[in-house]
């Protein structure tokens, strides 16, 4: 069982971070098929929120095939999400450490590395978008 | 979507003072609504006209269909809160009780039991001797017992701490969670609504300025910052909400439905707390700007 938090300043409406919470955990192996999620009621209980948050965060992982609900029961995971690209990290990461040397010969400070790369990701996320 | 409250052009007035005045909102059920807005919007008002302890000197008010002052059968689906969580303070826990179960018919004795029990109150304590938690613990008690279709609360967690507010509210959601009711929730604490309410209404000087799910007015209201610009060059489906200007920048914010495109503006999220600040901060339209009185 895993337990869910909210970050106020994350910026994520509430019902992604509980998506995304499950996600990791599911990356992470902390939950692995056949294990229940909290229910509705323990959510809501716990964290003060929305019951509609709740159901439609678990409306949203079923809708990716991660958990179904069973009347009555409760909502189980139905898909571990072992992480393929996991191989791909290092190779990655080499190549961001490249472009950050290259970003400092460059100039550039930590802020404005920053504010390039964010700006670059939101860009290409809106285009894959549109 | 049927309508836990509607008004129309709903007015009370008080000698000559107007505490609401042409006030038109439609309020869905099946949701958890949040209420914000300046002191002296008429959010008390409202909220009283809708429980059926203020009579409209003005317009019309229904709620779950019906007249809330009408019969007893009508005022047994919908509790009331009011401001300040008020219990009585020579009555005991157990009183309290009591006296529930004997006012409404469809009282819920077990849930009422059970709540007291999990929240750990004497049943033989006076409730004036309670912490302010803990009374209004009991008040939503009360609230939740009489097993209302609608539950409405003025600023129930005004006066609490912030662990005594969590705990509030944590009992409240739960119920919501249990029982399907709808909920009218006004509070100064857009943080506490962000969590708890999926629907949102800005009410200023009796007018509805904004109303809808949170997540559509999160989604569709944006802050954009730019070189300074005109008002009169924006597009013309852009809803201004509120907007500042420098010599050399502009910052809005704006209602849109559509992407912006526009490469001169940066765009940026807005948290609830921006959104309804920038509503509250939007001037009245002149006939509705409150008339300051000179004290003598």
């Amino acid at each position: 069982m895993i337990e869910f938090y909210l970050d106020g300043r994350s910026g994520l409406s509430p019902y992604m971070q509980l998506v995304q919470q499950v996600r990791h955990a599911l990356r992470l192996g902390l939950l692995r098929e056949g294990d229940q999620l909290p229910t509705v009621k323990d959510v809501v209980a716990r964290l003060a929120i929305n019951p509609n948050t709740v159901l439609k965060a678990y409306r949203e992982l079923e809708h990716e095939g991660l958990v179904a609900a069973r009347p009555g029961v409760g909502t189980f995971v139905t898909r571990t999400l072992t992480d393929a690209s996991l191989a791909a990290h290092g190779r990655l990461r080499q190549d961001l450490r490249r472009w950050l040397a290259k970003a400092r010969l460059a100039g550039l400070d930590d802020e404005s590395i920053e504010a390039l790369f964010m700006t670059t990701f939101r860009t290409a996320s809106q285009e894959d978008i549109a | 979507m049927s309508a836990a409250l509607h008004a129309r052009d709903l007015g009370k007035r008080y000698g000559r003072r107007w505490a609401l005045r042409d006030c038109t909102v439609d309020i869905p059920a099946g949701h958890v609504v949040g209420l914000v807005g300046p002191n002296g919007a008429g959010k008390t008002t409202l909220l009283k006209l809708a429980a059926g302890q203020l009579t409209p000197t003005s317009g019309t008010i229904t709620v779950l269909g019906g007249r809330p002052t009408g019969e007893p059968a009508q005022l047994a689906r919908i509790g009331f809160v009011a401001q300040d969580t008020p219990v009585y303070a020579g009555l005991s826990v157990a009183d309290h009780l009591r006296l529930g179960a004997r006012l409404n018919p469809g009282w819920d004795a077990a849930l009422a039991r059970d709540r007291v029990e999990r929240l750990g109150l004497d049943p033989r304590h006076r409730a004036g001797k309670l912490s302010g938690g803990q009374r209004a613990q009991l008040a939503l008690t009360l609230g939740l017992a009489k097993r209302p279709e609608l539950l409405i609360l003025d600023e129930p967690v005004a006066a609490l701490d912030p662990l005594a507010r969590r705990e509030f509210l944590q009992g409240l959601m739960e119920a919501v969670a249990e029982h399907e009711l709808s909920v009218v929730l006004s509070s100064h604490l857009v943080s506490d609504l962000e969590r708890t309410c999926d629907y949102l209404i800005v009410l200023v000087g009796s007018r509805v300025r904004a109303a809808g799910e949170v997540e559509d007015l999160l989604a569709t209201h944006h802050r954009l910052t730019g070189p300074r610009r005109s008002p009169d060059r924006l597009p013309g489906d852009w809803q201004v909400v509120s907007a500042r200007h420098t010599d050399r920048q502009s910052t809005l914010i704006v209602r849109t439905d559509a992407p912006i495109h526009d490469p001169a503006w940066s765009v940026s999220q807005v948290t609830l707390e921006d959104l309804v600040l920038a509503y509250m901060d939007e001037p009245a339209p002149a006939h509705l700007r409150p008339v300051l009185e000179v004290k003598r």
